[in-house]
């Protein structure tokens, strides 16, 4: 029996991930049975990775729209004006299944998935960041995800050329069994040369480029969608292998294709591969496409019509030609020894017809795939109201600089020098602050232009308050920004969540996107691009949620940015944000807690959106004109651990004072929210600016050139001991 | 000779990707753009330079540069540098002269089995005549990065102790300013760069075109390979 003859049945539909109502109206909108290639098109097309059916309601509620977008979501990737008719084209995605499975393959070809979606648009990529999370150190599982995460990210980064310039890590058991692998990468592009998914003009070649298909990742996107079980090692198939050599040679091929004008639309292979690119292309379009799979370039031999429309091969990317282009494009592939097939033509008939050995393998009308992909409305409810930490001392009668001393070498706030220091942050060489920053620093090539870039998510306050913890996400990451001196323009998230079937997780969900929405308003940052990453589960345990957050800045001049390590001795040192008051440090939900064993879920540090944006400013202003000579936000660890961070960085010393004699633990590591830590030479300037402004600032220091820190009048602590402590323990965790 | 009548050819294979750093580091030295000499050519026009840029060849899955130093560009780069024409190679350019043989050694995996990017001290040896060191005096001090996972210098006893009295060593890794252990790779006696019997060909690990200026983090490459061109001209 032919593959197109098998007839399908609601028990294979339901091993594809499909409930009982979306096989029913599958045979209702074909007016027959689905043979297997056409039920696994439906599934990839349905699953919650391609069709958001969970998230969708809520992700309308995002604000996208700004003078600054020149690319909304719904295309490959976002794209924001930076000024001289450029755009920064950018996005982050999930590889979070696939790499705890295969972590060296999983995180490379995450990396290289989020490369192609940004050239595909016609950007040269400049900067990749990610941000991981991975279970407790101690796991017997985590120094193997962490050692193959790191060395596939670096993998393929740096044989592809792109620098890694940012990230963000933490560590917690809720991730034991399921990894966080996020990647966002960042291009550049002219605005009037950005390219689209859209087919256009019935009878136009539609292309294939790239790598061969293989039976690689078949049905990814449906594995993304499921939770773990103790049964994911069978899985290990579904993880697709890259080859960034071949990435490189397709980025070039392509970016040497579009600055022709043969390119009328362009879509890469990425999660359900050639099923997802053929159909979004149509349907953008809102035409046909019909293509022959016995000329779909092959890796192995008597593959099916369902394994070549579903593999996740990396690599490949799906184009519609102007039809007197075809030879001038392919002379650019044969240049760069890659695949260049005419595989099929865009049609008028609104379906997707595949063709295979003589015969028709597939014929599905694309609008029901795409308009009719379900949408939910998952039940949630209010979140849980937490108390509230009064305690301002959980450490007992510990000096600041002993309790220092113990956070700086926590996990989550360690130096993460073991892991970038593996990732090519250089190449390009246009990386001016690469990882360790706030945020990082490239230039645009060839200009005095800068972008600043950062990525950001604080799981535990999702956790304790998922709409505030959604907002900081948001928050922290415009701080981040300030902190060298750029304007944030425009984020990009990565929603990764549990089971959206499971009230306290849309919960979860709803809030925090609620909660990101307000800050993305507040601080007009809309949200151009994004990704969702559900069912993080393994044997029904949910991970901490975490929103991520990427976003970029821009700034006009390098020259004026600022950095986060001191700059000279004698320098004062002020909290912007804060009053004079050293009872004020909100420890619930902080590192501090954490460290000190209390395991409450306390209620999280409220965050003002108003005041981050007037703190923001005036930290942004000031960085540029020069008042401010190095700044640093205050996040997770507080004030002190930003202190510290700033010491080592500069090999400089600090002393720090306060009103008050004795320094409580809850100023030193409460994290109240919108506050940074700045220096100057003019601290009378700084103090009459922040009162025009109608700014909070407090002095609480000054800069010394002794190696060690000070904390009031007799709690010193030295550098050297800070610097061994943050900087052995992730070598201590992977040695 | 001025600096910018230089002619400088930067050799591109697929999977090169300093090749445009260093063509923006040459033009910054030199105020003209050098030729970009794609690897399927057979020949190349008269050069004062050749330079084999950082990268992955043709994606190092085999031993790193082996692919590259047989492909065809590389039959005319052994032609210039046998006629005492001068050739650079950075990184992955370094290992793919020693897999031409046109500079003593091998590179293998760092000792610490990861990729590292990060600052290097690097010292200038006394060497055999040369226009990579002739500028630079002995035992001046550069800082400049590294990023590799391949580049542990590796020689028998025999070979090292004859670079060694050849004054073949350009340039070795010092303790410094830069965090971490100062050799960063466990390379032979801490051997950054070498050079050809000659002194005309030279491989270094480290990426001169990244630390061109201040805000790039640091000058000294721009200042090495300043110092390299004019002794060139000359």
């Amino acid at each position: 029996m032919s593959e197109s003859a098998e007839v399908m049945t609601f028990d294979n539909a339901a091993a594809m991930g499909l409930s009982r109502a979306e096989w029913d109206l599958i045979e209702k909108r074909l007016g027959r049975t689905p043979n297997l290639c056409e039920l696994g098109i439906f599934s990839a097309m349905w699953s919650e990775h391609c069709s958001y059916k969970s998230s969708k309601k809520w992700l309308k509620t995002l604000p996208v729209d700004g003078p600054q977008v020149v690319q909304g979501p719904g295309e490959n990737a976002g794209a924001v004006d930076i000024g001289d008719g450029l755009s920064a084209i950018f996005k982050i995605e999930s590889h979070n299944h696939p790499s705890f499975i295969e972590p060296y393959q999983g995180a490379a070809t995450g990396v290289g998935g989020i490369l192609r979606d940004v050239f595909t648009m016609g950007a040269r990529p400049v900067a990749l960041l990610n941000a991981l999370r991975f279970g407790d150190a101690d796991h017997e599982k985590t120094r193997h995800l962490v050692g193959g995460v790191v060395a596939g990210i670096g993998g393929y980064g740096n044989c592809i050329g792109i620098p890694t310039v940012g990230g963000e890590v933490n560590f917690n058991k809720s991730y034991n069994g399921n990894i966080l692998v996020n990647a966002m990468a960042v291009g550049l592009a002219n605005s009037d040369r950005i390219f689209r998914s859209a087919a256009t003009g019935p009878g136009n070649p539609v292309i294939y480029v790239g790598a061969k298909t293989g039976r690689d990742g078949i049905h990814g996107a449906t594995m993304a969608s499921a939770e773990f079980s103790d049964e994911t090692e069978s899985k290990r198939p579904t993880v697709q292998v890259g080859d960034p050599f071949t990435g490189k040679l397709l980025m070039e091929a392509c970016l040497e294709l579009m600055a022709s004008d043969a390119v009328l639309s362009i879509q890469d292979m990425g999660a359900a591969g050639l099923t997802s690119s053929s159909v979004e292309m149509a349907s953008k379009g809102g035409l046909g496409m019909e293509i022959d799979l016995d000329l779909v370039p092959a890796r192995e031999a008597a593959m099916s019509a369902y394994e070549l429309m579903l593999s996740e091969s990396q690599e490949r990317m799906l184009m519609v030609l102007k039809p007197d282009a075809t030879e001038t494009a392919r002379a650019i592939f044969d240049k760069w020894d890659l695949d260049f097939m005419p595989i099929g033509k865009v049609t008028e008939t609104g379906r997707l017809v595949l063709l295979k050995d003589g015969g028709i393998a597939c014929d599905i009308p694309i609008g029901p795939l795409v308009d009719d992909a379900p949408e939910y409305d998952r039940p949630h409810h209010d979140a849980p109201a937490r108390p509230v930490l009064t305690s301002q001392n959980l450490a007992g009668d510990k000096s600041v600089g002993a309790v220092l001393l113990e956070m700086i070498g926590h996990i989550d706030l360690a130096s993460r020098r073991w892991i970038y220091e593996q990732y090519d942050s250089q190449v390009m060489a246009d990386t001016l602050a690469g990882p360790g920053g706030d945020a990082a620093l490239v230039r645009v090539h060839g200009s005095r232009r800068g972008l600043a870039l950062t990525t950001d998510c604080t799981p535990r306050y999702v956790e304790s308050d998922p709409k505030t913890g959604g907002m900081q996400a948001v928050a922290e990451a415009y701080r981040n920004i300030s902190a060298v001196g750029a304007t944030p323009l425009a984020i990009t998230n990565n929603l990764n969540f549990g089971n959206p079937e499971k009230p306290e997780i849309m919960t979860q969900l709803v809030q925090s996107v609620t909660g990101m929405g307000d800050a993305a308003r507040h601080l007009n940052t809309p949200v151009v691009s994004g990704n969702v990453s559900l069912y993080n589960e393994t044997d029904g345990t949910a991970i901490q949620p975490c929103p991520v957050i990427g976003m970029v800045g821009v700034i006009d001049d390098v020259a004026t940015a600022g950095g986060n390590a001191f700059t000279a001795a004698g320098e004062t040192i002020f909290v912007v944000g804060q009053t004079a008051t050293t009872t004020d440090g909100w420890l619930g939900a902080s590192i501090y807690q954490a460290h000190y064993g209390d395991a409450t879920i306390y209620a999280v540090p409220p965050v003002d959106l108003d005041a981050e944006e007037r703190h923001g400013t005036f930290v942004r202003t000031h960085i540029v004109n020069g008042l401010i000579t190095a700044a640093h936000d205050i996040s997770d660890g507080g004030l002190a651990v930003a202190v510290c961070e700033m010491a080592m960085r500069s090999k400089l010393g600090a002393d720090i004072t306060a009103d008050d004699d004795a320094i409580s633990h809850s100023w030193a590591f409460g994290e109240d929210q919108g506050r940074y830590v700045v220096t100057t030479t003019d601290a009378a300037g700084l103090a009459a600016a922040a009162a025009t402004a109608g700014i909070e600032v407090t002095k609480i220091g000054v800069v010394t050139d002794r190696q060690e820190l000070k904390f009031g009048a007799a709690d010193t602590i030295s550098l050297a001991v800070l610097t061994e402590a943050y900087e052995g323990r992730l070598p201590a965790l992977m040695a | 000779m001025t600096l910018s009548a230089m002619r400088v050819a930067i050799i591109v294979f697929p999977g090169s990707n300093c090749d445009r750093d260093m063509m923006v580091a040459i033009e910054q030295l030199t105020s003209r753009r050098p030729a970009l000499v794609w690897h399927k050519e057979t020949s190349l026009d008269p050069v004062d330079l050749v330079i084999i840029p950082g990268g992955f060849s043709f994606g190092d899955y085999l031993r790193c540069g082996a692919l590259a130093g047989r492909s065809s560009v590389m039959h005319a780069v052994l032609d210039h540098a046998a006629r005492g024409g001068a050739v650079m190679g950075i990184c992955n350019g370094f290992q793919v002269l020693t897999e031409t043989g046109m500079v003593p050694g091998v590179l293998i995996r760092n000792a610490g089995l990861k990729f590292a990017c990060r600052n290097v001290d690097l010292a200038v040896c006394d060497t055999v005549a040369s226009p990579f060191t002739s500028g630079l005096a002995a035992g001046q001090h550069l800082t400049i990065p590294i990023a590799h996972n391949e580049g542990n210098y590796f020689a028998d006893a025999d070979e090292l102790r004859r670079i060694e009295d050849n004054g073949q060593v350009a340039f070795r890794y010092v303790a410094g300013a830069a965090f971490g252990p100062a050799n960063p790779n466990g390379a032979a006696n801490d051997i950054a760069g070498v050079l050809s019997p000659n002194g005309r060909v030279m491989g270094m690990m480290p990426h001169p075109e990244r630390a061109m200026s201040p805000e790039q983090g640091g000058s000294d490459g721009a200042l090495f390979m300043s110092k390299a061109l004019e002794a060139l001209v000359s």
